[in-house]
């Protein structure tokens, strides 16, 4: 505590090698960082890389399971968000948190209001400020609005504008702050952006959006499965740099030899015209097209919310209401229900594990048999013999690494859960397997087996499609790979043909200006 | 250096050997507690009250427990689905009208002018009906129009509680024995004894055995857990959310009928008011069973010992002339005790989990 650390005078926070572990996997690895007075430092990386992470602990969310802040030369300990607040920072979430019940200006001075006399709230006094805030923004929003009606876009206005109040804010944390907005909004948003570092505030910019980083960053560090792998001005760089340390060359997983004709494979799966429209105006997926064939591993990329996770929930029965026609072997199907979907011979593994794909209260083995529990009933009776052999099958072929298969499935590590929820899938004998970022959030050896497993069904004759974010991944596993941005298919590139620069431009093609007006 | 080693090996070998064993018979401990609670008191009435330990009490005590034992096995189901039915204690009052009703009364068809006598058969399946529809509209308000469980019970507690009433008028029908030339008798005989046993009590045993099984050893059993543990995951593993949680709640419901009849039987009186607040005795049971009331844990064998704390706390307490008003706060601090109990057992489990994951962890 209260050690001096030396800092160049235009450094106003140096992390110094944060780490952090979570059970199962480490987030964050020995990452130094340095935030530069008056600057917009911008943080890049995958999905997965660490940005969130280390944001957290910056702004006093989280705490590092290693490692140092340092502030104006002395050691910052934040054991929760008000401290990193009076020491100026604040930060703008990715997921909104406002609080929709409520009115524009109670959300801005939410637990630092205005009172008179100790008590009573000072109304006047936060609408005046609001008024102030939002028309320094040029976001004029009646105060009085309540939060719940106003578009994601000018949410997003109220959540800056919630840590513009803070007079002494020296850093502010802007995690993909532009994800939801239109054009037009991101330009008045970097406008702000400039006056903030003009006045001396610093920003964090985390971002996906390469274009944008390069218009409006001073600095950028890049991120990689936990670690720092580069940093530099960015006037010193172009968007091809980038991919290239996003990506690494190290990482190598196994490439898939295939010498199979994929033009004389029987088609599994057809899906023509695939659209699912958006609550309140535009679509998640717009005319999507695509076929499988048989034991092909077919790859989904694209950015979040491109519309993956629809394509699955859509052909899984979760959205009856989609428009567009699915066949199945040739045959035309109405996808009704989940367990229609199931007999038809689909399985899905979903993204989230844990509140999607376990049932926790429930232990290893029934987590397994539980979509199949049909295939092992004589009437309504359990053939318990039946389910045993099965599930213990299972976790062999599979290689789950269980001491007693009756334990809780939360005493498995994250690469385990994530098998039994594949062993789910499998176990219903499909003949079409959808897995939906299948290795996230496990360490690279289970990934690696996770990989062997799909390879080794999809040699079998199964059909498998993946969604993942992660470019090496998908490069690696896929004989084909569709590109989704922003609902619209952008490419379909052959094995053959993948690379990375075409996969990360066609991922940002759907968000071209043209389309943003659509938003 | 080689000695120090394994030295500190078989300390730490020990250290974990003690801490595993010592962990596992808090476990057993704290998973049998509500049977430990429940030989306790028994221990405790039988020194305090010299007559308590005799068959008498017991069948008594079997048949008193046999009505809210039947309910807590049917709001068992309903609970670990992860939802409430708050409406049994009311149905439990309606279907005893509607039995008695139809025996004091028959249906008078007005379009012919004739009323018809049913045989008892014929009643108690029609009353089972009256229960198991009040379920399936429960069932569909929670599941097809999303209002919660909480909400859509609570209303048709309400509104079957004013049909029983609406029945009579408010009255009670006494002495429902049926006419020898109408052929309606025998239905008293639920009431009575069957070799010196409550008829309630062996009603109660068969349902439980059958409930218990249905509970662990068919899909259907399991698909209830899956959903009061995950709902998402269990619609993407295929369960049919909807449909099992309607089988549910029309369970509870006719589990809730044939209480309704059982009481009347007992009384040989229906009246409109009975079964009021034992929705609540039902909940109390299955709780102090080890029922989770976030849902996707509870034993059908738990709930019975829970409704058995119940039933002698009440019993023994009246047989040592303990006041009603007392036996309220007895009864309230033994289910805040016993759900801060669950809790800790929950925790422990969790912490065990993770030692095992951290185990294997270093083995890999």
């Amino acid at each position: 505590m209260g050690e001096i650390f030396k800092m160049p005078e235009d450094i106003c926070l140096h992390a110094e090698k944060i780490s952090k572990v979570y059970p199962g996997t480490k987030a964050l690895d020995e990452v130094s960082f340095d935030v530069h007075k008056g600057k917009v430092n911008v943080l890049i990386g995958e999905n997965g890389a660490g940005k969130s992470t280390l944001m957290k602990i910056i702004a006093g969310i989280e705490q590092p399971s290693s490692g140092e802040l340092y502030m104006d030369g002395q050691q910052a300990v934040f054991k929760n968000v008000t401290q990193a607040k009076q020491h100026g920072i604040g930060i703008i979430h990715q997921e909104l948190s406002l609080f929709p019940n409520l009115n524009v200006y109670q959300n801005i001075f939410m637990s630092r209001e205005c009172t008179r006399y100790k008590f009573g709230l000072d109304n006047k006094k936060h609408i005046e400020l609001t008024e102030r805030i939002m028309k320094k923004l040029e976001y004029p929003i009646r105060p009085q609005t309540i939060v719940g009606d106003l578009r994601v876009g000018q949410q997003q206005m109220i959540e800056i504008a919630r840590n513009l109040v803070q007079d002494d804010l020296k850093i502010l944390i802007m995690d993909e702050p532009t994800s939801s907005l239109s054009a037009q909004e991101v330009q008045v948003l970097f406008k702000i952006v400039r006056e903030l570092t003009a006045e001396g505030i610093s920003i964090v910019y985390i971002s996906h959006r390469l274009e944008e980083i390069m218009q409006i960053g001073d600095y950028i560090t890049i991120l990689r499965d936990g670690r720092l792998v580069a940093s530099s001005e960015v006037k010193k760089i172009d968007i091809s740099w980038i991919v290239r340390q996003m990506v690494g060359e190290g990482k190598i997983f196994p490439k898939r030899k295939t010498a199979v004709d994929w033009g004389t494979r029987e088609k599994v799966l057809e899906v023509k015209d695939l659209t699912l429209p958006k609550k309140g105006g535009g679509y998640l997926l717009n005319s999507v097209s695509f076929d499988l064939k048989k034991g092909e591993i077919l790859g989904i990329y694209g950015l979040m919310g491109a519309g993956r996770t629809e394509i699955f929930e859509c052909i899984m029965g979760l959205h009856p209401e989609y428009k567009g026609t699915v066949k199945l072997h040739g045959k035309e199907i109405r996808i009704k229900s989940v367990s229609q979907q199931i007999q038809e011979g689909f399985a899905l593994v979903p993204e989230d594990r844990q509140s999607e794909g376990l049932v926790q209260t429930m232990n290893i083995a029934k987590n397994i048999s539980l979509s199949s529990l049909k295939n092992y009933a004589r009437a309504i009776f359990l053939n318990r013999k039946k389910e045993a052999e099965s599930v213990e099958r299972e976790i062999r072929d599979i290689h789950i690494k269980v001491a007693d298969k009756t334990l809780p499935i939360l005493s498995l590590s994250g690469g385990n859960q994530q098998k039994v929820v594949i062993g789910k899938g499998l176990l219903t004998k499909p003949k079409i397997l959808l897995l939906d970022e299948p290795t996230r959030g496990i360490d690279i050896g289970a990934k690696t087996e996770v990989f062997e497993i799909i390879q080794g069904y999809a040699e079998k004759g199964l059909s498998i499609i993946v969604v993942s974010s992660e470019l090496q991944e998908i490069m690696a596993i896929a004989d084909r790979i569709l590109v989704l941005s922003n609902g619209i298919k952008t490419s379909e590139m052959q094995k053959e043909e993948i690379t990375e620069d075409k996969l990360v431009l066609a991922s940002y093609k759907g968000h071209s200006s043209e389309n943003r007006q659509n938003l | 250096m080689s000695i120090v080693k394994t030295k500190n090996a078989t300390f730490m070998e020990t250290m974990i050997g003690e801490k595993q064993g010592s962990n596992s018979l808090t476990m057993m401990l704290l998973k049998g507690r509500t049977l430990i609670v429940l030989i306790l008191l028994l221990i405790f009435f039988s020194i305090v009250t010299p007559n308590f330990l005799s068959a008498n009490t017991f069948l008594l005590l079997a048949k008193h427990v046999a009505l809210y034992g039947i309910l807590a096995i049917g709001m068992t189901y309903v609970i670990i689905t992860g939802g409430i039915d708050l409406s049994v204690g009311a149905v439990v009052g309606l279907a005893g009208m509607v039995a008695g009703g139809m025996i004091q009364n028959g249906i008078t068809l007005q379009v012919f002018d004739v009323t018809l006598y049913f045989s008892i058969p014929l009643v108690i399946l029609f009353t089972l009906l009256v229960g198991a529809v009040v379920g399936l509209i429960n069932g569909i308000t929670i599941t097809k129009f999303g209002v919660a469980p909480f909400i859509a019970t609570l209303g048709t507690m309400y509104i079957a509680r004013g049909f029983a009433m609406l029945h009579s008028n408010g009255a009670t029908y006494s002495n429902i024995i049926g006419n020898d030339a109408l052929g309606n008798v025998g239905f008293t005989l639920l009431g009575g004894r069957v070799m010196g046993i409550p008829v309630g009590a062996i009603i109660l045993a068969v349902i439980a055995v059958a409930a218990g099984i249905l509970l662990k050893r068919t899909t259907f059993g399991w698909h209830i857990f899956s959903i009061g543990g995950n709902e998402k995951a269990a619609k993407l593993s295929g369960v049919k959310v909807d449909k099992v949680k309607i089988l549910v709640y029309i369970f509870s419901g006719v589990c809730a009928a044939i209480v309704g009849i059982i009481t009347a039987s007992q009384l040989e009186a229906a009246h409109p008011a009975s079964g009021e607040t034992w929705e609540m005795n039902a909940i109390a049971a299955a709780v102090l069973g080890g029922t989770s009331m976030m849902g996707g844990i509870g034993t059908i064998g738990g709930t019975i010992i829970g409704a058995f704390v119940i039933g002698v706390i009440s019993d023994g307490m009246v047989m040592c002339g303990v006041s009603e008003f007392w036996q309220m706060i007895i009864k309230g601090l033994v289910i805040i005790l016993a759900v801060i109990v669950d809790q800790f057992q929950r925790n422990m489990e969790a912490k065990i989990a993770l030692q095992a994951r951290n185990d294997t962890k270093g083995e890999e």
